[in-house]
C-alpha cells in the first residue's frame, strides 16, 4: 500500500464523522433553521473529504477531476437549497427557535 | 483498504436509515425536504465508495447524475409545492403579504 | 466481508419496503411524495447492488429528476382543493391487501423460478460485434430490440400529446419569495446539464449511458430552467419549430425501419457497417425527444403561443 493510498483512506475516514454529526444535528436540533445549519455544512465537508480521499486513492487525474466536479455540484445544490428553504420559511412566517 | 470502505458504506446507509426518523417526525414540510437532501449527499458518498469497492467506474457517473439533479427537488419544493402547501392554515395571511411585497 | 454485504442488502431492502409502505399509506400527501423521492434514491443503490449500472443511471436520472419535480408540482396544485386524507387507514383494507400482496409475491416468485436459466445474455454477447456498439444494453435497446424502444418513445409522445390536449398550461403561482439564488442556479447549472447529457449519450455506445439517461438529465435541466423563471416557448411560430423535437425520435426510428424495408431488408435491419453510425444517430434523436417530452409532460398543459407582458424571473 503506497503512501497516497494510505493518505486517501485516512481522508475518507476523516470525512465520516461529519456525516454522522450532520445526522445528529438533523435529529436533535430544535427547529428547521438550526437543522438547515447543521446539514448544509457538515455533509458537504464530509463529502469533500471523501472526494479528496478517493481522488488521492484513485491516483488518476481524470477521476480526481470528476470527483471534484461531483463535490462542486453538491455544494452548489446544497448552498442554493439551504438559502431557498431558509428564505421561504422566513417569508412564510416560521418562527426561529428561541425568538 | 476496500474492506474499510465497505464498512463505511454500511455506516453511511445506516446514517440514512437513522435519518428517516426525521421524515417520520417532521414536523414541517421543510424538515422532511431537508432530510431528503441530506440523503442524496449520503447516497452520492455511498456510490463513490462503491465505485472503488466494486472497481466499477460507471458508478461515478451515477453519482454525477445524482449530484447534478440534487438541486431540482428542493427548487421544485420551494417554487411550486411549498408556496401553496398548508397556505390556508395559520400563516396564510402573512404568506400572501410577503408574496406581494418581495 | 460476507456478513457486511448481507447486512447492507438487508438494511437496504428493509428501508425500501418501509419507504414503499410510507409512500402509499401515510396520511399526509407531502410525506408520501418525500418517501417516494427517497425510495427512488435507495432504488438506484439497489440497482447498483444488482449489478445493473445502466438501470441505476436511469433510476437516478428519472427518480431524482423528473419524477420528484412532477410529484411536488402536482402536490402544489392539489392541496388548494384537497384535504389531507387518510385513504388506507381502515383495518378492513388489510383483509384485502395482505392476501393480495401474498398472492402477488407468490406469483412473482413462481415467475422468477420459471425463467429460462441461462437467459439471453450469451446470445447478445455473441451477436455484439454485429450491433455496432460495445455496450450490450445499448445494443439491445437500439438494435436487437429497437421495436420496443420505438414503442416506448411512442408512449412518451402520446402522453405528451394527451396532456397538452387536456387544456392550457396552468400558470404557476409565484413562489413565496424571490431569491436571487434561483435564476443564478439555473444559469450556472444549465451548461452542466448539457455537458453531462452529451457525455452520457456518447458513453452509451461502450459503457452504461445512452439515450434514456441522457434524455432524462436534459429534460431535468429543462425543468430546472423553467423553475428558475424561463418561459417554455415550445409552441408558437416566433421561436421556431421546437416542438417538432417531440416527435423527432419516433419519426426518425420509424423512417429508418420503413426505409430499410423499402430496400428489401427486414423491418429494423441495419445495413452492416453502418450499424454503429445509425445507432448513434437514433440515440441522439431519441435523447432529444425524451428530453423534450419530459419537459412537455412537466408543463401539465399546452403552453401559450405568445408570452407578451411576461417577464418573470428577471
Amino acid at each position: 500500500m503506497s503512501l497516497t493510498d494510505l493518505l486517501g483512506g485516512l481522508l475518507v475516514l476523516l470525512g465520516m464523522p461529519f456525516f454522522f454529526l450532520g445526522t445528529l444535528g438533523l435529529l436533535r436540533f430544535p427547529d428547521a433553521y438550526t437543522r438547515l445549519h447543521a446539514l448544509a455544512k457538515t455533509d458537504n465537508v464530509g463529502l469533500g473529504l471523501v472526494c479528496l480521499g478517493l481522488a488521492l486513492y484513485s491516483g488518476s487525474w481524470l477521476t480526481g477531476l470528476k470527483l471534484l466536479l461531483i463535490w462542486l455540484l453538491m455544494l452548489v445544490a446544497s448552498a442554493a437549497g439551504a438559502g431557498l428553504i431558509g428564505r421561504t420559511a422566513m417569508a412564510r412566517g416560521m418562527k426561529p427557535w428561541g425568538l | 483498504m476496500t474492506e474499510v470502505f465497505a464498512v463505511l458504506v454500511l455506516l453511511l446507509l445506516l446514517n440514512i436509515v437513522v435519518g428517516l426518523a426525521r421524515v417520520l417526525r417532521g414536523p414541517s414540510a421543510a424538515d422532511r425536504m431537508l432530510a431528503s437532501e441530506m440523503f442524496s449527499t449520503s447516497a452520492v458518498a455511498i456510490l463513490l465508495l462503491l465505485a472503488f469497492i466494486l472497481d466499477s467506474p460507471p458508478l461515478l457517473d451515477v453519482a454525477l447524475v445524482l449530484a447534478l439533479l440534487a438541486a431540482l427537488a428542493v427548487v421544485t419544493f420551494v417554487g411550486r409545492a411549498w408556496s401553496d402547501l398548508q397556505s390556508r392554515q395559520s400563516e396564510s395571511a402573512r404568506g400572501m403579504e410577503s408574496r406581494e411585497s418581495d | 466481508m460476507g456478513w457486511l454485504v448481507l447486512v447492507f442488502d438487508g438494511l437496504l431492502a428493509a428501508a425500501l419496503i418501509w419507504l414503499a409502505w410510507q409512500a402509499t399509506h401515510t396520511p399526509g400527501l407531502f410525506r408520501s411524495v418525500i418517501s417516494f423521492i427517497i425510495f427512488g434514491l435507495l432504488m438506484a443503490l439497489a440497482w447498483v447492488r444488482l449489478d445493473a449500472p445502466d438501470i441505476a443511471l436511469a433510476e437516478a436520472a428519472i427518480g431524482a429528476g423528473a419524477t420528484g419535480a412532477l410529484l411536488l408540482s402536482a402536490l402544489g396544485r392539489l392541496v388548494a382543493t384537497h384535504e389531507e386524507g387518510a385513504p388506507w387507514q381502515e383495518r378492513r383494507d388489510l383483509y384485502f391487501w395482505i392476501p393480495a400482496g401474498g398472492a402477488l409475491l407468490g406469483l412473482l416468485t413462481l415467475a422468477a423460478w420459471m425463467l429460462p436459466s441461462p437467459g439471453l445474455g450469451e446470445q447478445v454477447q455473441d451477436a455484439l460485434p454485429e450491433s455496432g456498439v460495445q455496450n450490450p444494453v445499448t445494443a439491445v435497446l437500439l438494435n436487437f430490440r429497437a421495436l420496443d424502444t420505438l414503442l416506448e418513445i411512442g408512449v412518451l409522445l402520446l402522453a405528451a400529446i394527451a396532456i397538452w390536449s387536456l387544456g392550457r398550461m396552468p400558470l404557476p403561482s409565484a413562489p413565496a419569495v424571490r431569491s436571487p439564488a434561483l435564476p443564478a442556479l439555473g444559469r450556472l447549472l444549465f451548461p452542466m446539464f448539457v455537458l453531462v447529457s452529451a457525455y452520457l449519450l456518447w458513453r452509451g455506445s461502450h459503457a452504461p449511458g445512452g439515450a434514456f439517461p441522457a434524455g432524462a438529465v436534459m429534460g431535468a435541466g429543462g425543468i430546472l430552467t423553467i423553475l428558475a423563471g424561463a418561459q417554455p416557448w415550445l409552441t408558437g411560430s416566433v421561436h421556431g419549430p421546437w416542438r417538432m423535437l417531440l416527435s423527432l425520435g419516433f419519426a426518425a426510428m420509424l423512417a429508418l425501419a420503413l426505409g430499410v424495408m423499402a430496400l428489401g431488408q427486414p423491418f429494423f435491419a441495419y445495413p452492416p457497417g453502418l450499424a454503429g453510425l445509425i445507432v448513434l444517430a437514433l440515440e441522439l434523436a431519441a435523447g432529444l425527444s425524451i428530453a423534450m417530452s419530459l419537459v412537455a409532460l412537466y408543463l401539465a398543459g399546452q403552453p401559450p403561443d405568445h408570452w407578451e407582458g411576461e417577464a418573470r424571473g428577471e
